[in-house]
């Protein structure tokens, strides 16, 4: 390809500078534009009338003591709507079988959990509306709720256990199976089994991975302007594309009458992946009031109705030889999907389902989950979506294995790990893996992290019986991201496609306009696509404008999530800026009466080889601009469009070191250290990545420590408030240490790979081994998550009511304390 | 309805509001100020810290009638004749912020900290801002930006021995 | 969220604040510096007819000494009663707890009276002062009494306060010299305590002459722990002496069961809790 051989030269390049954000200016003097801050003349609020039961039969609802509060424009059931409200998508069944509720924006006749929407008040100001809605008077039948996953998993209609959806007859919607002999990726995995039960070893565990909410700091927020032509929507979303697209395939409106707009969106983490019920009931409302209408929820709100994250448990059956060679791994899931199935819920453990081999060489591997309904809230993409769950039960084996074998966890890692010469690798679940070095990360986090050293300040502490124990955690994880190959997401029955569209317009004064398909919500996109365009088309990083969020303004999406931006939608920019180097060559060969075989692109200027001869792109578009004098046959413009496939995931890894100290007196937790080197790839702008790692980290860690969305038996999110779903504070985190190793992508010009959730995935196991790791004296070996300071207290116990204090074969602590019903703290089988 | 006068940003402001009205839906719906954003209902979140009679505040968590008679600093009224204050300018060096939501009130909270502490130590600024939430960053930079805040702030009158960890 | 519709009244004199109680009854909520009370108005778990500001009664604010005790304002923020050197000196147990209480924006606009009329066992305040042994004044129409730490509080969230009483100020009896130290437990820094312990001891040349201990969440009130109490009394400050004693906090207590802990995991924290709170505050 031409532009290839005319990139800037090495010494001018953008790519890789610490560029502080073009974002940040407006962020930090106020000067935002959040969804919330939006008012237009006339302008009506909403407050939603909410459940306040898991699983009920609506008798009635009273709407007309509401109706006669001042400044109340219209009160709306769910049958008040039938006909305009649509319907919430699922947009990847992950079976042709799978058994799909059908879920209504307002519900009519049965509410499936707490939080779900009933009644709708419309009123001039928010807190009018809010008033009117605790007069809305709504008869309930309450019905028993599905809510344990593994009692909902079993129930059915013979044995009366309660159905999330009665008329389903049964609380299970799919279940998907990737098994590796079937496949011709791998062996038998059945076969592995008997093989080491017969000489090797057998490590049967289950993991609970809890369920957690996105929480992102700016809450949902809609407003639809009905007025005009186009029907405008804003809202707090990752995906303004799939919404409006999702709105036009439901609502009857066509696709071509809505303008979508995510303004600033105050992160998403996967949770404004959605298309929301509130979302739908604004555009119901706008149209059928023609007003303007807005909807903001509260915290509380968010919380409770917002879409939840992982909640699986894990079964785990690995097989190895007597030294510690994995022979074998078979995963049987079940995934809460809450009351429905999401937008893209029922896909999320299917996400994880390529990653449990993670990056080890498994001969045979067999994966299994079953979705299963209750009536708790819908879950769906939550930071790693996922890979998280996968990475946490394969790195939690590998420190269970290394602890079998009595090696260093580090140790069985290398044993089991694909090597760096043996790239490009194809695995066991079927995908190839294009790069990496797990050496080479793995040697830089060591020196990091003082390995040896702290190892031996562990050994000192419990030869001494020091009251804090030390724990050493290890991940060294792998993911798939850059979602992702068409083909690919067409063989999951995913719904849609997943490559990115970009941009480029060359103004007339030779500003440089970009558009992205993929829409930022705090990740930076306006300052590292800017780089890319300025290393590549050479031009100042200042005169490239980046605009994104607005399907009038970018018509062509797919947004933003599953680490894809830069790695899809950062190729489909160099793709759209080397087109409009092509077109710019013909027309300078005109301007300069040269041979375009002659020219030479560099530093943003044609440069007629072996002259001192030139012609800048500026003055190139102003003279499309004026298009006085071009060649015959070429068009007056050089904007460019370009749409990006990727013909692979990418593969980000690293290597993270986790130091805990536990008080053994109160079970009290602190992180000593932390240290993680990712390969990435190339990097764009190290602060910016920098910067994902950091906060990705404290996300995982949380899982780890603090995060559990808890429901009481009746179906009450009691985590309800962020008094008790507890997000950690500046005082609860700690420096980390962040390095790279840089094995670049194959699959992608820039050479970078996926850093959004690297962070997440890799540090929940490292810091829940790193907790392990310091109880192992205690013969503990499993904590579950949250690893909270009672359950680490319980742990030692447990331990020693159960008189072992050494050895894998101790009894398991949770055992022993039969604790706190909403709780469901079982964790572990035993040893083969 | 009662009637309050405030000064915000500098300018003087009088309303007639309901008693119920939070100083932030003030700022937010009365006087455009939106720059200071609403995060949470229990006063957890930080996210709608302001300034008020000199000290940081929940502006969530203050009726605006209770602060008749006050002077409230938003994010908007820091920087000074077109000149960032120096936190702000830190975040921004020091890539304190992602999405942002957080940032009005993790800033005015950090200039409230080193107005009371002017070289605070790590473990200072870190329990310091233990009342606003972020979730992009890991508060990582953000300490960062408050110490980077801290040193070019600093007048050698000021500083006592020690100094940033 | 935001809160019912309200009327409100700010008066400027602690007597009209009284008649305005009295006539409106338990219609209406008293505003201090409505760090509790503003969160519960937006959630709608209460909704008064009627709020009434103390702010603009200047005298309710401000901390002086009188005789032998040290008076602390009902309405004065938190932040002003932990940076006043009086209380260093006198009662430096307070200002100890008040390093953990919330955040710095709560501290500087909740009130010392607010949080101790709010009763919240959970809450920091309550363990130091029923520990120091403070009295509790409270205003009326029938005048002013005063209440022992003892007596005023009655349960959760309720206080000895009669429902047209106001609380006016907190008398302190100067412990002056002795060592104080307020060990919470959480499991993030903005929580409130799990469990906390307030302990304030006289050391004299290593043994411990008096201490006084109070206990935080380990009940539907704050609580003494008085036989950790009466057992250190003349105990070297010593770990295994302290440990003894300390053994003793839990007992007679009853904690919540909730999602931060079990009763049992509460008791058995009061017990290290009290330990390491009693050792910082005998300076050992």
């Amino acid at each position: 390809m031409t532009a290839t051989e005319t990139r800037p030269e090495q010494g001018e390049r953008e790519i890789g500078r610490e560029r502080r954000r073009k974002e940040d200016q407006r962020l930090i003097t106020g000067r935002t534009r959040w969804t919330d801050n939006i008012v237009l003349p006339g302008m009506l609020h909403l407050a939603m009338v909410r459940s306040p039961f898991a699983h009920a039969r609506i008798l009635s609802v009273d709407t007309e003591a509401a109706r006669g509060a001042t400044n109340v424009v219209d009160v709306l059931s769910g049958a008040d709507l039938a006909d305009t409200q649509g319907v919430l998508i699922n947009a990847w069944p992950i079976t042709p079988d799978q058994k799909t509720p059908t879920h209504l924006p307002v519900a009519i006749d049965r509410v499936a959990f707490a939080g779900e929407i009933v009644a709708v008040v419309v009123a001039r100001t928010a807190a009018e509306a809010r008033d009117a809605a605790e007069l809305v008077d709504v008869e309930y039948d309450v019905l028993p709720p599905a809510l344990d996953l593994k009692e909902a998993a079993a129930a059915d209609a013979d044995n009366g256990g309660p159905l999330a959806h009665p008329d389903l007859g049964t609380n299970k919607s799919a279940h998907w199976v990737f098994d590796s002999a079937e496949a011709g990726t791998g062996g038998d995995v059945e076969e592995a089994i008997r093989q080491a039960r017969t000489d090797g070893i057998v490590l049967e565990r289950e993991y609970r991975q809890q369920r957690l909410i996105p929480a992102f700091m700016e809450p949902r927020s809609t407003v639809v302007d009905p007025t005009g032509e186009q029907l405008t929507v804003w809202s707090a979303t990752q995906i303004p594309h799939i919404l409006r697209f999702a709105l036009a395939a439901t609502t009857g409106i066509p696709e071509s009458k809505l303008r979508v707009i995510a303004p600033d969106v105050g992160g998403g983490f996967g949770g404004k992946l959605q298309t929301t019920p509130e979302e739908w009931i604004t555009v119901a409302v706008a149209r059928r009031l023609s007003r303007p209408v807005k909807y903001t929820e509260t915290r509380s709100e968010s919380l409770m109705a917002g879409h939840h994250g992982r909640d699986q448990w894990q079964k785990l059956t690995l097989a190895a030889t007597k030294d510690g060679t994995v022979t074998g791994l078979k995963v049987e899931l079940l995934a809460d999907l809450g009351a429905y199935v999401s937008l893209v819920g029922g896909g999320v453990p299917v996400l994880g389902a390529f990653m449990f081999n993670a990056i080890y060489k498994f001969p045979a591997y067999h994966f299994g989950v079953q979705t299963v309904l209750t009536n708790k809230t819908w879950t769906d993409a939550y930071r790693g979506a996922g890979r998280p769950e996968a990475t946490f039960a394969i790195e939690r084996l590998m420190d269970e294995l290394a602890a079998e074998v009595g090696v260093d966890p580090l140790a069985i890692r290398e044993q089991n790990w694909i090597k760096h010469e043996e790239f490009p690798f194809t695995t066991v679940a079927g995908l190839e893996y294009d790069s990496g070095n797990y050496e080479a990360a793995t040697a830089r986090a060591k020196e990091l992290f003082g390995y040896d050293e702290l190892r031996a300040e562990q050994q000192r502490r419990r030869d001494s019986g020091d009251p804090v124990q030390l724990g050493i955690g290890v991940s060294t994880f792998t993911e798939m991201c850059g979602l992702a190959p068409s083909r690919v997401l067409g063989s999951l029955d995913y719904g849609a496609g997943g490559w990115e569209h970009a941009s480029v317009r060359m103004l007339a004064t030779g500003k440089v306009e970009v558009v992205t398909g993929a829409s930022a919500h705090g990740q930076g996109h306006e300052t590292a696509f800017s780089q890319i365009v300025a290393d590549r088309l050479g031009v100042p990083f200042e005169d490239v404008e980046v605009l994104h969020g607005d399907t009038a303004i970018s018509h062509k999406g797919l947004d933003t999530y599953g680490s894809r931006s830069l790695v899809v939608g950062g190729e489909a920019l160099v793709k759209a800026v080397d087109k409009v180097i092509d077109k710019a060559r013909p027309i300078a060969a005109h301007l300069l009466e040269a041979s375009a075989d002659d020219l030479e692109y560099r530093g943003g200027r044609f440069a007629v080889r072996g002259t001192d001869q030139g012609m800048g792109i500026a003055e190139i578009a102003s003279a499309v601009f004026a298009a006085h004098n071009l060649p015959d046959g070429v068009e007056a413009s050089l904007d460019s469009d370009a749409t990006f496939d990727p013909v692979n995931f990418n593969y980000p890894h690293g290597t993270h070191l986790c130091a805990m100290e536990i008080d053994t007196e109160t079970g009290a937790l602190h992180m000593r250290k932390y240290v993680c080197v990712d390969d990435i790839g190339n990097v764009i702008n190290p602060l910016i990545v920098a910067g994902q790692v950091h906060g990705g980290l404290v996300q995982g860690i949380a899982q780890a420590l603090w995060e559990e969305a808890v429901y009481d038996d009746s179906g009450t999110l009691v985590s309800g408030s962020f008094v008790d779903y507890l997000l950690p504070t500046a005082a609860d985190t700690i420096s980390f240490e962040v390095d790279h190793t840089t094995t670049p992508a194959l699959t992608n010009t820039l050479g970078t790979k996926g850093v959004g959730e690297a962070g997440t995935i890799a540090s929940t196991p490292a810091v829940v081994n790193a907790v392990v790791d310091a109880l192992r004296p205690w013969g503990v070996h499993d904590v579950a998550m949250p690893c909270t300071p009672e359950r680490v207290w319980r742990a030692i116990q447990g331990a020693d009511k159960g008189g072992s204090t050494t050895g894998a074969a101790a009894p398991h602590f949770d055992a022993a304390t039969g604790m706190e019903g909403t709780v469901d703290r079982t964790t572990g089988g035993t040893d083969a | 309805m009662t009637r309050i006068s405030l000064t915000v940003d500098g300018a003087k402001v009088a309303d007639d509001v309901e008693p119920r009205m939070l100083l932030v839906q003030y700022l937010r719906e009365r006087l455009g100020k939106t720059g200071t954003v609403i995060g949470c209902d229990t006063s957890n979140c930080g996210a709608c810290t302001v300034h008020l009679d000199g000290t940081s505040v929940k502006s969530c968590n203050v009726l605006a009638v209770q602060a008749d008679g006050a002077e409230v600093t938003t994010i908007e009224g820091l920087a000074r004749d077109g000149e960032l204050h120096p936190v702000q300018e830190s975040f921004r060096e020091c890539h304190g912020l992602q999405c942002g939501f957080c940032t009005p009130g993790m800033i005015m909270q950090s200039v409230a900290l080193l107005a009371e502490n002017p070289r605070p130590s790590e473990e200072e600024i870190r329990l310091g801002l233990e009342g606003n939430l972020c979730r992009c960053t890991g508060y990582h930079n953000i300490v960062r930006a408050v110490q980077h805040a801290a040193d070019s702030m600093d007048t050698p009158a000021a500083a006592p021995t020690g100094g940033l960890s | 969220m935001i809160p019912a519709q309200f009327d409100y009244l700010a008066p400027t004199t602690l007597e009209e604040a009284v008649a305005a109680l009295a006539e409106h009854g338990d219609d209406a909520k008293v505003l201090a510096g409505g760090q509790s009370l503003l969160p519960v108005l937006r959630m709608r778990l209460n909704a008064p007819e009627m709020v009434i500001d103390l702010r603009r009664i200047d005298a309710l604010r401000g901390i002086r000494e009188d005789g032998e005790e040290i008076v602390v304002g009902a309405m004065t923020p938190h932040s002003v009663v932990a940076a006043d050197p009086l209380m260093a000196r006198h009662a430096a147990l307070v200002p100890a707890a008040i390093e953990h209480l919330a955040d710095a924006q709560v501290r500087h606009r909740g009130t010392f009276g607010g949080a101790l009329a709010h009763a919240d066992p959970a809450g920091d305040l309550g363990a130091p002062v029923l520990a120091l042994g403070a009295t509790f004044v409270a205003v009326g129409p029938t005048g002013r009494r005063t209440i022992p730490a003892d007596d005023f509080f009655v349960d959760l969230f309720e206080t000895a306060l009669a429902e047209d009483e106001i609380l006016t100020e907190v008398r302190i009896p100067r412990r002056t010299g002795w060592g104080a130290h307020y060990e919470k437990f959480v499991r993030v820094a903005h929580q409130w305590p799990i469990v906390a312990v307030a302990a304030t001891v006289r050391a004299e040349g290593g043994t411990i002459a008096e201490a006084r201990v109070g206990l935080t969440n380990m009940g539907s009130t704050p609580l003494r722990a008085r036989g950790v109490e009466e057992a250190l009394v003349g105990q070297p400050a010593t770990e295994e002496a302290v440990r003894r004693a300390a053994a003793l906090a839990a007992d007679g207590a009853n904690p919540p069961s909730d999602l931060n802990g079990d009763a049992d995991y509460r008791r058995h924290l009061a017990t290290v809790l009290t330990r390491r709170a009693v050792l910082s505050a005998a300076g050992a």
